[in-house]
């Protein structure tokens, strides 16, 4: 200690140094606390508009209309040589939007020699009643002949005037429905076979160049396949790789460079990934284009560095009381590691791992490349079907110039934000839960 | 640990199976221009739904060029099977395709698609000529005998008959199919006719050099370069009530109620005009199949063959409702007696 008096202290300017010296602080303090206030409202605001726009565009997806049809299954429409016993490909190659129509203008009671009324139902009921349709009848043939009351999807334009996005004032010649349809749609609407049902087909449909038979199905078991298969591959190699630069490597130059490297490849951007992989994987193993599993691999390297950072961190958090008391109770270093450091790590590595694979569900850029940015229909059944994935759909529908399908995409982004929503929460309840505090 | 292992060998064997799989493919896959992707979707579509055998096929798009580039990789499963284009396959990317093996190419003209000029709704008319757009949006253009920096900012002062609007226009980027029919039809003519062509050829320039001086755009922001599709040059009117943009004639007839079309040399476009090639600003598509590929890709050849039906290209298919002018009858049925026949480039 230093031998100060208290007489040397200079005791009448002191406290008033010492009030100015305050004020200023407070100031700074509020000064601060009002930026910090300001950065997060303005986040906050770009949020809600984001939120507000994206539902508001899209939550009329998630309703399609449709319009109840006394479908009669005419023999002389469906078969009309009567051929169905020798050959069975008459039943799928009959004309069956034209059974909708006719039950169409029954419903509405118009004469089928009404030639303008008739034509004014041309795209009022989608054509993917061909598919509906026929997939009854060849289920069961017996239905030829019987009148059955079937929802069938109204065509896209027909749905969109129904939810009133097609502007009624411009002039009939300048938008996609007459008059005489918004005629029709009202009088189905008073009568109550027209309404809005909720839309499975947006998650049971795969892509289709009508909005109102277009979904996210393919898409969201691609993107099921390929998050598979990224966390087959990344969550076992990145923890082994962690583990051993962390528990096992001496420190040495080589490690260094390891490790930098490993930082640099976190950063950098995606669409390299999508190059390697089509050199790699396509080019050089010869694997199929537009298949999860290529995908899975591309996106397996791309979140490889963001896993192993996370699981450095994790096991270095774990304090070295507990490796010592391990050891010093005679245990071998692995099992210190597997036994003790890693289960408590676990928690921290399965966080950063879901949110390197939340990453990795958002990505398009290096999908591109391997052929996965396409239209696909069919529905995969395995990780080397053809398939997309859900941010790649929403790239797609954006596309699109048709009303139907700028709702659609809004629609899919919604339900990919529920996904992002779900893993992240689930990342956050496993921190909640498990994390330990030394 | 055990654990571990067990996912470490479920991916390998993934893997393994994955390269058994590979062998065999039964989907036919397509890439190529995005002006013919909406008319290939719809084929696609609904060829699954009518040939319930047969997957349905895989439809990626990218432009031609990259489409083309991709199709010309090799023969085998791992290749595309058809490249669809909004322009003739090129003469040296041919020699690429025969380079790698892939010799014997099949060309399918599917129909014709028309470029329009519109502007916004609530506009007035436009009536323009392959002179007034070279003046307008040329980067030099001719004035007293002379080639200058191109000094209109006004399409007024292009031409006294169009409206008194600063010079904006949204014209398809360089790597877009429509940018070739945009250059040969509008640009090289006007260059011509406006005798400009002369000038830079006196001036010393081979056919080749002058060519290329002629279709050059203005790059002073007079002419904005859109390399995105369709939308984006709309949005691009939608903020710029003033401004001219190019679309396809499918595009712009889809968003009718928010365009106005324009004329070019005095014909309004419309399927009729385009293939009676009245209308001056159109052009082919196609796409090219793999001799190689038919007959052994499933379905391949059914695909082609139901692409060229009538039900589908045809005057009254669901084509030619998207927007897709149908070749006359003649050259439709040609069209099939080739692919019959087997012809190749």
């Amino acid at each position: 200690m230093t031998d100060v008096t208290l007489d040397s202290l200079p005791v009448a300017t002191a406290p008033a140094r010492r009030d100015i010296g305050i004020r200023k602080r407070y100031a700074a303090e509020r000064r601060f606390r009002f930026y910090g206030l300001a950065a997060i409202s303005v986040g906050l605001i770009f949020l809600a508009v984001m939120l507000v726009t994206i539902v508001g565009k899209g939550y009329t997806s998630f309703m399609q209309t449709s319009i109840l049809l006394p479908i009669t299954f005419d023999a002389k429409v469906i078969d009309p040589q009567n051929k169905r016993e020798t050959d069975p490909s008459v039943l799928i190659k009959a004309n069956y939007p034209n059974l909708a129509r006719d039950a169409l203008a029954t419903r509405l009671g118009i004469s089928k020699d009404d030639k303008p009324q008739i034509a004014a139902l041309k795209g009022f009921v989608s054509d993917g009643v061909r598919v509906q349709l026929r997939d009854m009848v060849v289920a069961d043939p017996s239905l030829i002949g019987q009148t059955r009351d079937v929802w069938v999807l109204a065509g896209a334009n027909i749905d969109s005037a129904f939810k009133g996005q097609i502007d009624l004032d411009v002039a009939e010649g300048n938008r996609k429905v007459s008059d005489r349809q918004v005629g029709f749609i009202d009088k189905l609407r008073d009568e109550g076979v027209m309404e809005g049902k909720f839309n499975t087909g947006l998650f049971t449909y795969g892509a289709s160049s009508r909005p109102e038979t277009s979904g996210v199905g393919v898409a969201i078991i691609g993107s099921f396949y390929m998050m598979l298969i990224v966390l087959l591959l990344a969550l076992p190699i990145g923890v082994a790789a962690s583990i051993y630069l962390e528990e096992f490597a001496k420190k040495s130059r080589l490690t260094d460079i390891i490790e930098v490297n490993i930082n640099n490849l976190a950063a950098v951007p995606s669409i390299v990934f999508g190059l390697l992989g089509l050199a790699i994987f396509l080019n050089f193993f010869g694997l199929p284009r537009s298949a999860p599993l290529v995908g899975g691999l591309v996106l397996a390297l791309l979140v490889l560095p963001t896993i192993i950072i996370a699981s450095r961190a994790a096991l270095k958090a774990v304090p070295p009381s507990i490796r010592e008391a391990a050891l010093g109770v005679g245990a071998s270093k692995q099992q210190a590691v597997f036994h003790h450091v890693l289960p408590l790590a676990m928690p921290g590595i399965l966080t950063g791992t879901i949110i390197g694979m939340a990453h990795a569900l958002g990505e398009t850029a290096p999908l591109l490349l391997i052929g996965m940015v396409a239209f696909i229909v069919d529905v995969p059944h395995g990780v080397t079907d053809a398939a997309t994935v859900l941010p790649v759909q929403i790239f797609l529908w954006s596309d699109l110039p048709e009303v139907g399908f700028q709702a659609k995409t809004s629609a899919a982004i919604i339900v990919l934000l529920a996904f992002l929503l779900i893993m992240n929460g689930a990342a956050i309840l496993l921190r909640k839960r498990f994390e330990r505090r030394w | 640990m055990k654990k571990l292992t067990l996912t470490a060998s479920a991916a390998v064997l993934a893997l393994a199976a994955s390269a058994g799989y590979a062998a065999a493919r039964d989907q036919i896959q397509v890439a190529g221009s995005s002006t013919v992707l909406p008319y290939a979707k719809i084929v696609a579509e609904s060829f699954g739904e009518t040939f319930t055998d047969f997957k349905t096929p895989v439809v990626e798009s990218g432009g031609s060029g990259a489409g083309i580039k991709e199709f010309c990789k090799g023969v085998g499963e791992n290749t595309i099977d058809i490249a669809n284009s909004s322009r003739k396959m090129k003469e040296d990317e041919l020699k690429s395709c025969v380079a790698a093996g892939v010799k014997d190419v099949e060309e399918i003209k599917i129909g014709y698609d028309g470029i329009v000029f519109a502007t916004d709704i609530k506009g007035p008319d436009w009536a323009l000529t392959p002179l007034d757009i070279y003046k307008g949006l040329a980067a030099e253009i001719v004035v007293d005998g002379k080639l200058v920096a191109n000094p209109n900012t006004k399409w007024n002062q292009v031409n006294p008959a169009l409206p008194d609007w600063d010079i904006a226009a949204y014209i398809p980027g360089e790597k877009h199919g429509t940018r070739e029919v945009f250059e040969e039809k509008l640009l090289a003519a006007g260059c011509k006719e406006d005798g400009a062509l002369d000038v830079i050829k006196a001036g010393g320039a081979d056919d080749k050099a002058a060519h290329a001086k002629c279709v050059a755009v203005r790059k002073d922001g007079k002419a904005v370069d859109i390399d995105g599709d369709y939308t984006e040059t709309l949005a691009r009117i939608d903020s710029n009530k003033s401004g001219v943009g190019v679309f396809g004639l499918a595009f712009y007839e889809n968003n009718a109620d928010k365009l106005k079309v324009a004329t070019v040399s005095g014909v309004t476009p419309s399927t009729e005009t385009i293939a009676s090639g009245e209308y001056p600003v159109s052009r082919p598509l196609f796409f090219y199949v793999k001799k190689a590929h038919l007959g052994v890709i499933p379905g391949l050849k059914e695909y082609v063959e139901f692409f060229l039906d009538d039900q589908m290209v045809g005057p009254e298919s669901p084509l030619a409702e998207y927007g897709l002018v149908a070749a006359p009858d003649a050259e439709r049925q040609q069209q099939r007696d080739d692919f019959a026949a087997g012809k190749t480039m």
